[in-house]
């Protein structure tokens, strides 16, 4: 029992080394002085100083921003549907094909949903003159189609989970459809919303191939940028903004987890409190 | 509760009419009303199915009718990138006579055939390793104090929220001939002059498994947390040794985890692009990387049609198990 017990600590050990030395490394010769990145000549914040002087990052950063938001709205907005048809519609016609329609474009591969819908736009200009050439629209539009899927998923779950008499009984006191969702089903599955609306922001701040496909000039994004200065090799500054999107990013998801944590906790006193009253 | 979509006062009426229609000895009028006001009631429901659905088929299965259009028509060569798509859609004669004529030259051509491969066996190993890496992972995990739990699958899921490009960059720097891979093994003695290893097929395996390996620990925690305890206690309690007790108990009832895991890891890993292109040699033939390099490259929008159209293909079988597998997991928590 002991040994393999030791085996698994010392895998558990190895494979957390694994996933995170490299983030470290990142963050650590971010602080380097040299311009070479690998040979330590001592602290300094140089690159932090750099990359606010960088123009093209800062307004590639900025695109990105607000493509992420827009998308995180919109497919918040647009995956809850999605979530709730799946969840509570058991049987409508073409159900299959909207279940393979909301799960499928998790697992295409990011080429290919950026080649087609391209060529969706191309062949939208060209019909109906509509979007005359690419830019933030359409890289919002692309986003927008992969994010709610992943929204529909979160949300699909927690409804699952979620205990349906609540809403049953809310309908048997006369409350109508729409307002039993507004007043009874969005608060319980807010959690689930918060969350969806977070992985499609980072999502879509982190979209390459896709942004690629569905830009035009003018509207690179930030990791377009990225993506082109690092194919030329390591530079300081895209390792001083990666600790800082590294920093955004830990702090958002120790916040979310603590609340999360805390609100279970509450959850779970309520749930004690309610049967210790009766 | 989704029928009742009309106004609690309507239905009150509705349903007085009815009985009222009954009484009246006017059955029939009384069953045609019930189902017009069905009808109606439908209405509020479909068409909350409706938005997201006109959204997913107007921008995710339209668009693969026109890749496929596009692959089945002549190899526009000689046109500009953005040439307007009814000049090829217009001829269908034309189209028809032309049309398969980019997959034979997928077919004819061996780097297709060899990119292809390539990107199979790429994805295939880097799952293998995936597994073997991720599942000793989950258990442990899944085995935890719960307190420990939280934690350690939030430092599971932290990477994943971080930029997948920015990850990928890291290794760079890691792997390089001067870099810290490199200049560690030196310092130790392990090496005298520095290996090569980025632009390497073993970066490249390195970086799919490192980039998708949360992927993998995931669904397996999910499965294995699940597992229930009594059944190891009863294998030991027969005087089960632990490794066959995992053989014969665990392994078994994890493999619904394992399939979600590794059909999360080989469905992406197929099609990438990002890791071959920063972490591969210039010539690792990847099909994510060769639809990308006709695409932008030689500005071949058909023959790129018709790569993605092949990799939509080779994938086809993957996601089927994928969705089966789903679909049976839900059924079996249900």
């Amino acid at each position: 029992m002991k040994r393999r017990s030791l085996f698994l600590i010392s895998a558990m050990v190895f494979g957390f080394a694994f996933l995170y030395v490299p983030i470290i490394s990142l963050i650590v010769y971010s602080f380097n002085k040299s311009k070479l990145v690998t040979v330590w000549a001592g602290f300094s914040t140089q690159w932090y100083g750099a990359l606010l002087q960088n123009d093209q990052i800062l307004q590639a950063a900025w695109i990105s921003l607000r493509i992420a938001t827009l998308n995180a709205t919109v497919a918040m907005a647009l995956g809850t549907i999605a979530g709730f048809v799946l969840a509570r519609f058991k049987r409508f016609r073409g159900r299959t094909l909207f279940t393979g329609l909301v799960t499928a474009p998790l697992v295409m591969p990011e080429v290919i949903t950026g080649l087609s819908l391209l060529l969706l736009f191309v062949a939208l200009e060209s019909i109906i003159g509509w979007p005359s050439g690419r830019g933030f629209a359409t890289i919002t539009i692309a986003h927008i189609t992969f994010s709610l899927a992943y929204v529909a998923v979160i949300v699909q779950s927690r409804l699952a989970d979620m205990d349906e008499s609540i809403e049953e009984a809310a309908l048997d006191l006369g409350a109508r459809p729409l307002k039993i969702f507004f007043m009874i089903t969005l608060p319980i599955i807010a959690p689930a919303l918060v969350a969806g609306w977070l992985l499609a922001f980072t999502l879509s701040l982190d979209d390459l191939v896709i942004a690629s496909f569905v830009s035009g000039p003018g509207s690179s994004t930030l990791p377009m940028v990225i993506f082109s200065k690092v194919r030329l090799g390591v530079s300081p500054e895209i390792n001083a903004l990666a600790t800082i999107l590294v920093a955004l990013v830990a702090v958002g998801t120790i916040i979310a987890g603590v609340a999360m944590l805390r609100s279970q906790k509450v959850r779970e006193r309520d749930v004690q409190m309610a049967a210790a009253d009766n | 509760m989704t029928t009742r979509g009309i106004p609690a006062v309507t239905g009150r009426i509705i349903r007085q009419a009815e009985s009222l229609l009954k009484r009246a000895g006017l059955e029939g009028l009384a069953i045609w009303l019930a189902r017009r006001v069905r009808r109606v009631r439908h209405l509020g429901r479909n068409l909350v199915i409706a938005i997201p659905y006109a959204w997913l088929l107007a921008f995710f299965l339209i668009p693969f009718v026109i890749v496929l259009k596009i692959a089945l028509s002549d190899a526009a060569i000689a046109q500009p990138p953005y040439t307007p798509l009814w000049e090829w859609v217009g001829d269908q004669y034309l189209n028809i006579k032309v049309n398969l004529g980019n997959f034979m030259f997928l077919v004819e051509d061996n780097l297709y055939w060899k990119s292809y491969l390539n990107s199979v066996k790429v994805a295939l190993v880097s799952t293998v390793a995936c597994l073997l890496i991720g599942y000793p992972m989950a258990y442990g995990i899944a085995r935890a104090k719960s307190a420990y739990r939280t934690i350690l699958l939030m430092l599971v899921i932290l990477p994943f929220w971080t930029s997948f490009l920015i990850r990928v960059y890291a290794w760079i720097g890691i792997l390089k001939n001067n870099g810290l891979l490199n200049n560690f093994l030196m310092w130790l003695g392990v090496i005298d002059s520095p290996i090569v290893m980025l632009q390497t097929d073993f970066a490249v395996y390195l970086g799919i498994v490192y980039s998708y390996l949360p992927f993998m620990i995931l669904p397996l925690y999910a499965n294995l947390e699940k597992l229930d305890e009594t059944l190891l206690e009863a294998a030991y309690d027969l005087g089960c040794k632990p490794a066959r007790t995992f053989l014969t108990v665990t392994l078994p009832l994890s493999v619904p985890g394992i399939i979600a895991g590794s059909m999360l890891v080989f469905i992406p890993a197929v099609g990438e692009f990002v890791i071959p292109a920063l972490l591969g040699a210039p010539d690792t033939l990847m099909i994510g990387r060769i639809l990308w390099d006709e695409f932008f490259g030689n500005r071949d929008w058909p023959v790129a049609s018709a790569v993605a159209i092949a990799l939509l293909l080779l994938l086809v079988i993957p996601i089927v198990i994928l969705q089966h597998n789903q679909a049976r997991n839900s059924e079996a928590n249900s």
